[in-house]
């Protein structure tokens, strides 16, 4: 597999999202609201609470809220998939780029780092005004600042990639029977259920979203990549995707 | 450059294409003429290595169709024209044709030089940085001519390139393909218009699932069209013909004050033939010999199949 096929591909891919207005509003609007709403939501929390806060409180919370971008990362990357699988389908652009010397698993990854980049980027930029809003409103009632720490470092480092490979198979699975991008993306956001699973059951206090269990949800997801993957190659096959696809 | 034997493809119960056997030589213009559904973009999907065969042969060049380690290697030898443009609408004319030089590993000094050659050929330099997507359905299609070409590629498939094209457009792209073929390339043309087949290939194809004949296409008008004689006349009347059809053995057909006879040997039967007009009391005022167009052929013989 030649990584620099794929990366031509995954160029294309995201020259074409950042002209279109839906995929940029899908890059933005999340980690803009996610970046800046939730600490200001914090900010809100301690103002109303004031000294009746107390402080195990406020950082369960932290995390609860820090856990939103292991969701964007499920979500995210599905929509730019979508769109840039189906949206081959839709411009019946499949044809020509098939017949160029390049490897179904070498348009698969570009399709993957295509939506992969962006998404990931935008979550990272969203993540790091996540982190310094936070400190500078919970600082004086913590006394420290909360943010980096292991738990969030696991959960942006580690299991938002994971996440966010899960999520670009998942669009590859879903798009070989879609015929419009925005159904695909519809399917596609399933993928986002366990975690907002997993996000409900730290609300009601089920588990702790600590670092030992952000350690296991990755290595769920993890072991979920490699069986998505398997699917996925199998669904994304050139025949198929000629015959049946277009 | 292209020998295909017996090559066949089924999609499930149905047969696409049946036992086609054909050869297209190095710098030859070759045209697959058929009508809808007749197996021709399946036979380009077969030969790109975009779909698998079913049974029989296909070399493109010294590589073979069907083998895994052979479809890279004719993929780089090919340029695909395909029945839809398929275009990334968002990029420019440029970047359209930049993906697909980079995607065929063209140096960029050679790929910066092929865009601009073909752009220019074709009438779309000055619109480079325009959105492809902003283009009339003609550009497009030169832009796709363009795209096919940007590696220069030793084989050029093109299917249905001048399909919906308005005459003005059609005539650009057709030209265009001229020149190109003029520059040695091997061409393997998809069409089902007659006249574009007759100006491009050297050889055509015809086929309905099987390949029916093949040939150039003198060679395919004189081996299945009779020809025709036509004679204008000052007044043609019944008594008349059933005069001639007495004095001459051919089958005679009436057309206003036109005679259309068939003949074997024009110039040993025309005399004859005028001679049992005038001494039947028939004026003649134009006699004209009929060459059978390739339409004529194409016609009869995708009627033969029915």
């Amino acid at each position: 597999m030649r990584i620099s096929k794929a990366w031509i591909v995954a160029a294309k891919d995201m020259r074409v999202f950042l002209r279109k207005k839906y995929t940029i509003y899908s890059l933005v609007m999340f980690p803009i609201i996610i970046g800046i709403g939730l600490p200001f939501a914090l900010h809100l929390v301690i103002t109303r609470q004031g000294a009746l806060l107390h402080t195990q409180h406020l950082t369960d919370l932290m995390s609860a809220f820090a856990f939103f971008f292991a969701i964007g990362s499920s979500l995210i990357p599905t929509l730019l998939a979508s769109y840039s699988l189906v949206g081959e389908k839709v411009e019946k652009s499949l044809e020509p780029l098939l017949a160029a010397p390049i490897t179904d698993s070498e348009l698969l990854l570009g399709k993957g780092i295509g939506a992969f980049i962006p998404s990931i980027g935008s979550l990272y930029i969203g993540s790091i005004v996540f982190m310094v809003l936070s400190d500078l409103f919970t600082h004086s009632t913590l006394g420290y600042y909360y943010f980096p720490n292991w738990t969030i470092g696991i959960l942006l480092l580690i299991l938002m990639p994971l996440m966010s490979v899960l999520s670009v198979e998942w669009s590859v699975i879903v798009s070989a029977r879609a015929t419009d991008p925005r159904a695909a993306q519809l399917q596609g956001v399933l993928i986002a259920i366990p975690m907002f699973v997993i996000y409900v059951a730290t609300e009601v206090g089920a588990i702790k979203l600590n670092t030992g269990t952000i350690w296991i949800i990755s290595g769920a997801t993890f072991i979920a990549d490699i069986i998505l993957f398997f699917l996925s190659t199998k669904t994304f096959q050139r025949e198929e995707i000629l015959t049946k696809w277009t | 450059m292209i020998t295909v034997e017996n090559l066949t493809k089924k999609f499930g119960e149905v047969t696409a294409v049946e036992g086609l056997t054909f050869q297209v030589e190095e710098g030859e213009a070759f045209g697959f003429l058929g009508p809808n559904g007749a197996g021709k973009t399946t036979t380009i999907r077969m030969l790109c290595c975009l779909i698998s065969k079913t049974s029989g042969e296909a070399k493109i060049g010294d590589y073979q169709i069907g083998k895994a380690a052979d479809s890279l290697q004719i993929r780089k030898m090919i340029g695909l024209l395909p029945d839809n443009v398929g275009l990334y609408n968002d990029l420019s004319a440029f970047e359209n044709l930049d993906f697909y030089g980079k995607l065929y590993e063209t140096p960029e000094g050679r790929r910066r030089e092929n865009i601009e050659r073909f752009l220019k050929m074709l009438g779309l330099w000055e619109r480079k940085d325009a959105r492809a997507g902003s283009f009339s359905k003609g550009m497009q299609q030169k832009l796709a001519l363009a795209r096919a070409l940007v590696h220069e590629p030793k084989i050029l498939f093109m299917d249905e390139p001048t399909a919906n094209l308005d005459p003005e457009s059609a005539k650009t792209v057709r030209d265009f393909i001229i020149e190109i073929k003029k520059q040695g390339r091997t061409i393997f043309l998809n069409t089902h218009n007659l006249d574009e087949a007759q100006r491009v290939c050297d050889r055509i194809g015809i086929i309905k699932t099987k390949l029916l004949t093949i040939g150039t296409p003198e060679q395919l008008r004189e081996s299945l069209s009779t020809p025709k004689t036509e004679i204008r006349l000052a007044q043609v009347t019944e008594v008349l013909v059933s005069a001639l059809k007495k004095l001459i053995p051919n089958k005679i057909e009436v057309s206003g004050d036109k005679l259309i006879i068939d003949v074997t040997d024009p110039d040993k039967e025309n005399p004859t033939i005028i001679a049992a007009i005038t001494s039947t009391g028939g004026q003649v005022r134009e006699v004209t010999q009929l060459v059978p167009t390739l339409e004529d052929v194409y016609l009869q013989i995708v009627k033969e199949t029915k």
